[in-house]
């Protein structure tokens, strides 16, 4: 019932963004591929869904490498883990996004958490394998001079094996942010916001230049998290900047 | 949240799947059903299997040579970054508000989101091959073509996949929301939650899941075949 009046609610708000940008002077071309006028009035609606599209993003991939991160370690000291870990983070992965908001509505409702679980669940398998491979990809001679140095496992997993294992950890961020933030938009279908809703809906589907300005912010958001990775992934590893200069 | 309501939800779902229910919207005209629910697969695994086969008729030579020529790195590896910040969503939405919708549009419009994980996994996977392999290969007199076809295509296999199955996964995830461009997928219960309400819905999200599941192990099925013995014996 509140769904329905929800929608309704949505619908009507969406004959008024119609009837508002029809009245523009867009309207002389209804073809028109991109309306600076109405952009330039209108940008402002957009700082709302950008930043719960931010808060889906960051909650989800932080949440989702804690828990790819955790199952990596455990899966590092117990081998007999990791065929059915790789499996099972692969089914979550290969269900649609859009299916597993939808999926998910019976037991937690639309909103927020819906989305957060699902988009976090999506970013498992790709931080998980990342993290697997980094450390299997530590040389055994570094662990041997570990080992001889008479460091413990632990001391050696945390000081020597995971930050020779940081690029591929962060590559799998990349990764998982970058894609996290373009499925993120399909969140309107579970009813939690984001740019997603400034392209879905009865008035947006037919204006360009909407979809156009939401599609855009979200592109720039993966490519501004992927530079910021990239960066942290440069200062945390000196030792490679020293062997390439 | 007690679990009673939950399991009826999903059987509503189920019930919808299955027969044809009423709807408030059609007049008495009953949605859903087997037909309908096999009719809208068969669309969403056809415009898949389209999108696919354009996106792998471009991406995949395309891979192979820039691999085996070890050049476009840059091109290769941007590709596969840039193509994975593009929202599906936006892509499907300004395709139909722009181009126009239809079967030829869509499958377009998913082709471009199937090409980057191809292209890159292959040129990865082509590079990655042993050198050495390719320079006995060149040396027992093999022409570039049979290098690549019989040396380092086999070789790739495992990376080339992973491309498939994640270009797969994009695609078939993408044509859950291509009743926007005006062809009606399973997707059509889900977009058309006024028509089919909350049970279809979810039966819509039930179907596309296990639609994409099937896809993801029937590929997982294909790479154990196409990989050659001699690679499954190495621990990679």
């Amino acid at each position: 019932m509140a769904s329905a009046t929800t929608l309704a609610a949505v619908g009507e708000v969406g004959k008024g963004f119609f009837h508002e940008r029809t009245t523009q002077s867009c309207q002389a071309k209804p073809s028109h591929l991109f309306c600076w006028d109405w952009a330039r009035e209108h940008i402002d609606r957009y700082g709302t869904p950008t930043l719960q599209q931010f808060e889906l993003v960051a909650i989800s991939v932080v949440l989702g490498f804690t828990v790819a991160f955790a199952l990596a370690l455990l899966a590092h000291r117990r081998r007999w883990l990791r065929p059915p870990l790789l499996a099972g983070t692969g089914v979550l992965y290969a269900v649609p996004s859009v299916a597993f908001f939808l999926l998910l509505l019976p037991i937690t409702g639309r909103g927020r958490e819906t989305a957060i679980i699902a988009l976090s669940a999506y970013t498992l398998q790709i931080i998980y394998r990342n993290v697997t491979v980094g450390l299997g990809n530590v040389p055994e001679s570094a662990k041997d001079a570990a080992r001889g140095m008479g460091m413990t496992k632990r001391q050696i997993l945390w000081r020597v094996e995971l930050p020779l294992a940081i690029p591929e950890i962060i590559g799998g961020l990349r990764i998982a942010t970058v894609s996290t933030v373009a499925i993120a938009t399909l969140a309107v279908f579970a009813h939690a916001g984001g740019l997603g809703t400034q392209i879905y809906g009865e008035a947006n589907l037919h204006f360009p230049t909407s979809i156009i300005i939401a599609g855009g912010i979200a592109m720039l958001m993966a490519l501004t998290f992927d530079a910021i990775l990239l960066t942290i992934q440069r200062f945390s590893t000196p030792w490679r900047r020293v062997r390439s200069s | 949240m007690s679990a009673m309501p939950v399991l009826a939800s999903f059987g509503g779902a189920f019930e919808f799947i299955f027969t044809p229910q009423r709807s408030n919207v059609t007049g008495g005209n009953g949605v859903g059903g087997i037909h309908q629910v096999v009719e809208l697969a068969l669309t969403q695994l056809e415009v898949t299997v389209l999108a696919m086969a354009l996106a792998l008729v471009i991406a995949l030579p395309a891979g192979l040579y820039f691999g085996h020529r070890g050049t476009g790195e840059l091109l290769a590896i941007g590709l596969g970054n840039a193509g994975r910040a593009v929202p599906e969503l936006a892509l499907i939405a300004l395709m139909a508000a722009v181009i126009g919708v239809g079967l030829l549009n869509l499958t377009v419009a998913l082709a471009i989101l199937g090409i980057p994980p191809i292209l890159t996994n292959t040129f990865v996977g082509i590079r990655e091959v042993d050198r050495a392999s390719v320079e006995a290969a060149r040396g027992i007199g093999m022409t570039e073509f049979e290098i690549v076809r019989k040396v380092e295509a086999p070789m790739a296999i495992p990376s080339i996949f992973t491309g498939i199955r994640t270009a797969t996964i994009n695609i078939v995830a993408t044509a859950t929301i291509a009743p926007l461009a005006g062809v009606a997928t399973l997707g059509e219960f889900i977009i058309g939650e006024n028509v089919y309400g909350d049970n279809g819905v979810l039966a819509g999200a039930i179907l596309v899941a296990l639609l994409a599941l099937a896809l993801e192990f029937g590929l997982a099925a294909i790479q154990r075949r196409l990989t050659s013995k001699g690679l499954k014996l190495t621990p990679v």
